[in-house]
């Protein structure tokens, strides 16, 4: 076969573009685990979160995150009677190693573990400039860590302080809701860790999923709903005051 | 914590964008507002402000080649940035940088230049020797045409480049301020004005710089500098200052009135953290002084030693201006923790990669090429077109 140069000129630019998605491979397989069977998200009761920091630690040894940056965190809330609009949050280390103890007086106190929220609509996947964070059919946001290029316009984009730039592997990081662990039949590290079971995973496509029955039941809010972002991690009984 | 006021998400401690995506709008926004003075002589026919119209498109070509760098040294994969050509993401504005920065570059800026010097260029072609010889032959693209018809085809051509440049300075611009103002995540940034502010602020910077550019070059020529033409561009300044400055309040109004959510912690802000930058710097020195300064010279008659004077000073105070508001859009936007409960502090490294010394370097070297580019396409007015041999310029 003889090539001319205008076919050579035609057939380059395709065969760069077929080598390029040849470099991408093809994703990990996971036996038995189709993504679009599942929707998932992640309930947190928020009256049984005792700051304990265990879903923290776990989360950080299963994930290998690094010192100073958070896949998940717990918050302190302290809000005085009336005053909403000026609670006194604190996460030393993220609420790792717990809390200092708290005052007695008239304020009441409170734990918000926080992760990403998965949102449907998310903000941070809406910006990458190369598609390299993404929403899987099932629900899951994830960033390909070969591909990011580190710019961190998905981390200004993200409403909840979610994502970081890894220090050493200078690309976005961020909650895979332990997509090693769930697409084999497990649930999160953070979920498994919790000693008082204030979060739960939740496949909302699993009609027998038990969070179907508790939000049939409970008053559940999202994080900050007004920013439209279809976030899928519910809190029962969450405070006016969380941000 | 060190440096950590009330409460910030853990992530938020420290800040992800540095001064060089300070640098980046800045530099971008140079480009814009030399090419809109360029577009100014070319296609509002405004002819007192030709002798700057050569220099205004080299200006805008130097900094245009800069551009680009403090994005690709601040990204943490820099070799995957050919990604976003290749496989570029149609939901970011990010995205679309490369293209529009393609388009301006090749499509506008290189063409209209081409264009504009291509009889100069023809003419070094043949009066020079050695090396030059060849660069500038190699620049003539094998056309060699310089007589009236090729000329005037040349002129109508470049008309149109220039026509299409303007909403592309615009769009290049425009767009810059869209990937602050379309981040809803972020108040002290979500706004709609952001890009129309963005543009103007430009203008005063571009236009500001050539002027200034123009003075201190025609001074090192030893030539006189051509008062009508600084004064147009002044005046030019001072009514694209006064737009740039009342949308800037309008944005400031709105958000105290509106007192939404975030206005505390924006208030508490700008009264500390970035009281220096944008009261101080942006407000008072870099916007207030000058237009007041550009006002004396359209109310009171002065002398032109006086005025040339005033020119330098609110010339250079109105680049400090639009820096610092570069500065407080991005550093600022950072400095707040998104539960508005809390405020981090911007620690700028010395020799890092992002440092101070890599953003006095890429501010200087825009400077450094256009003074290549000067050499090899002289744009002052006595120059142009005057090497043209007669025997080649006749038709």
């Amino acid at each position: 076969m003889t090539l001319t140069r205008r076919q050579l000129l035609i057939l380059l630019p395709a065969a760069a573009v077929a080598w390029e998605s040849l470099l991408a491979g093809t994703p990990e397989a996971s036996p038995n685990y189709t993504m679009t069977e599942h929707w998932w998200s992640m309930l947190i009761d928020i009256p049984k979160c005792i700051g304990c920091g265990n879903c923290v630690r776990a989360c950080q040894a299963e994930n290998d995150v690094p010192d100073g940056f958070f896949r998940t965190w717990v918050e302190r809330y302290h809000v005085d009677d009336w005053h909403l609009a000026n609670p006194e949050v604190i996460s030393p280390d993220g609420g790792k190693e717990g809390f200092p103890v708290a005052k007695e007086d008239e304020g009441k106190y409170f734990f918000v573990p926080k992760l990403c929220n998965h949102c449907a609509d998310s903000p941070c996947t809406q910006v990458c400039p190369v598609g390299a964070t993404f929403i899987g059919p099932d629900g899951v946001v994830l960033v390909d860590p070969k591909y990011c290029l580190g710019c961190a316009y998905c981390v200004q984009a993200c409403p909840y302080g979610c994502r970081y730039i890894h220090p050493q592997k200078k690309v976005a990081d961020k909650c895979t809701l332990c997509y090693h662990r769930i697409t084999k039949g497990l649930t999160t590290a953070c979920c498994e860790a919790c000693p008082t079971g204030a979060r739960q995973l939740a496949d909302l496509k699993n009609p027998n999923d038990p969070i179907h029955a508790f939000l049939k039941t409970h008053s559940v809010q999202v994080l900050k709903p007004q920013m439209a972002t279809g976030a899928k991690v519910f809190y029962n009984e969450l405070d006016g005051s969380v941000r | 914590m060190p440096g950590v006021e009330g409460f910030m998400y853990p992530n938020e401690v420290s800040l992800y964008w540095s001064v060089l995506i300070v640098l980046y709008p800045f530099i971008t926004g140079l480009v814009a507002g030399a090419f809109i003075l360029a577009s100014l002589a070319r296609i509002f026919r405004v002819e007192a402000v030709k002798p700057t119209y050569r220099l205004a498109l080299l200006t805008a070509l130097a900094f245009l080649i800069v551009a680009p760098l403090p994005l690709q040294l601040h990204l943490g994969h820099p070799e995957r940035s050919y990604e976003m050509y290749m496989t570029p993401h149609r939901t970011s504005a990010m995205a679309m940088f490369g293209f529009v920065y393609l388009w301006y570059l090749m499509a506008v800026l290189v063409v209209e230049i081409w264009l504009d010097f291509r009889a100069d260029i023809v003419a070094l072609s043949q009066s020079t020797i050695g090396w030059r010889r060849w660069m500038y032959l190699a620049m003539t693209l094998g056309s060699a045409n310089v007589s009236p018809r090729a000329l005037a085809i040349d002129e109508r051509v470049g008309w149109l480049v220039t026509l299409i440049g303007v909403p592309s300075a615009f769009l290049l611009h425009g767009y810059v301020g869209f990937i602050f103002g379309s981040i809803k995540a972020n108040p002290w940034w979500s706004s709609p004005l952001m890009p129309v502010v963005f543009i103007f602020s430009a203008m005063v910077s571009g236009i500001a710089l050539v002027m200034l550019l123009y003075m201190a070059a025609t001074r090192l020529r030893r030539q006189p500098i051509d008062m009508l033409c600084v004064d147009t561009i002044a005046r030019c300044l001072f009514y694209i200052f006064i737009i740039d400055f009342s949308l800037e309040m309008l944005d400031l109004i709105h958000r105290v009135y509106e007192a939404d959510e975030s206005f505390r912690s924006l208030d508490f802000m700008v009264h500390t953290r970035l009281y220096f930058s944008q009261i101080v710097l942006q407000i008072y020195i870099g916007t207030l002084t000058p237009i007041l300064l550009l006002a004396l010279t359209q109310v009171i008659r002065l002398g032109a030693t006086a005025r040339k004077r005033i020119y330098a000073v609110a010339g250079s105070l109105a680049l400090v201006g639009i820096f610092a508001m570069r500065w407080n859009v991005v550093i600022g936007g950072q400095l707040f923790s998104k539960s508005f409960l809390g405020y981090t502090t911007y620690k700028m490294a010395l020799v890092t990669r992002e440092g101070l010394l890599v953003s006095i370097g890429l501010t200087l070297l825009p400077l450094l090429i256009l003074a290549v580019l000067v050499k090899i396409l002289p744009p002052w007015p006595e120059a142009e077109h005057a090497s043209i041999p007669e025997a080649v310029a006749a038709p």
